[in-house]
């Protein structure tokens, strides 16, 4: 495996990123999932890596704000949260559209008998 | 198919609960939209197999091939015994592990979404989430080892084994025999993530380690 975080990616500008010595770490597949988008849309230039910190920076202080404990256990909801933002602000996906594909896959799971793989209907 | 029993407790009771549920619905609109390249994510994951990846249970195998009472407490109560190395999901689930004999084989898949046992083996590579294995294993668990390299003789039981978000497996697999001086540290190195999801078995390598 050679693929490895981009150089310009300044992960050391992120607030607080759970880390150790080889790099992020993570407490579920969908937090790698998570990260490996944001990389994926800066590396598009969708969002600068400074408003990704900033975007990331803001939901971390709403959450302090919040009362929530920062320990890090939820820090990539935080993420998820401020990419989902980003991309709302960015006009990439209208949170609409976000809702409305995350209940169909939620119904879809629901609807699907165990045993068969989840598949979203397909669309016209 | 007799080789296929439904071997499985817990529903999946909201298999895309939570924010796996709302990345998936980010991941499936940026790929539709063009904005990201599966491929492109997938490298990046891979690149975090390494760090959270099936090194971990590699260990937990190759004690038990070195340690009988270890063994014993795996088989007994997986869960515990691989919290003995501090390898514990955040989740909670339950962990079983399964021994391969010579006369069983046992396999695991996620029917109905992908769950995997992250703690010990990391994330779960791309074909066993793909519609593919997850439907096939069950209908025809021999074809599917055959493809992937793995042909199992007709004498030898193949046991497949539907993952949960409540209950993952591991599966131990034999120790090869020439291994019968090898360290401990020796045996993990060669102990892979598909033996452990059982469609492989554990080989020597062409060079034996130093």
């Amino acid at each position: 495996m050679t693929t490895s975080i981009p150089r310009e990616v300044d992960l050391g500008a992120l607030p607080a990123l759970p880390r150790d010595k080889e790099g992020p770490v993570f407490n579920a597949p969908w937090e790698a999932q998570a990260f490996a988008m944001t990389l994926s849309l800066h590396a598009r230039g969708v969002f600068t890596w400074r408003e990704w910190a900033d975007a990331l920076a803001a939901e971390l202080a709403a959450a302090a704000a919040r009362g929530e404990p920062d320990d890090g256990t939820h820090y990539y909801e935080h993420w998820l949260a401020a990419l989902e933002h980003l991309v709302g602000a960015k006009k990439l996906i209208p949170s609409e559209e976000l809702e409305r594909r995350a209940d169909e896959w939620d119904a879809a799971a629901r609807a699907t008998p165990h045993g068969k793989p989840v598949e979203l209907p397909r669309g016209p | 198919m007799s080789d296929y029993d439904h071997h499985h407790d817990g529903e999946h009771d909201r298999p895309l609960s939570g924010p796996a549920l709302r990345v998936k619905a980010l991941e499936s609109l940026l790929i539709e939209k063009g904005l990201v390249d599966p491929k492109a994510l997938d490298e990046l994951i891979d690149t975090y197999e390494t760090k959270i990846g099936p090194r971990n249970g590699a260990r937990v195998v190759a004690r038990a091939w070195t340690d009988p009472a270890y063994k014993q407490r795996l088989l007994a109560d997986a869960t515990a015994a691989i919290a003995e190395f501090g390898f514990i999901g955040r989740q909670g689930e339950d962990m079983v592990v399964l021994e391969n004999t010579p006369e069983i084989r046992n396999m695991v898949v996620c029917t109905l979404c992908s769950c995997y046992p992250w703690p010990v083996l990391g994330l779960p590579p791309v074909w066993y989430k793909a519609a593919p294995y997850r439907a096939r294993a069950v209908i025809d668990p021999r074809g599917v080892l055959n493809e992937l390299g793995n042909e199992v003789p007709e004498d030898v039981e193949v046991r497949v084994w539907d993952s949960t978000a409540e209950l993952r497996y591991l599966v131990l697999p034999e120790r090869p025999a020439g291994t019968e001086d090898w360290s401990e540290a020796q045996l993990a190195e060669i102990v892979t993530r598909d033996a452990m999801i059982g469609v492989a078995n554990v080989t020597l390598p062409a060079r034996s380690p130093k």
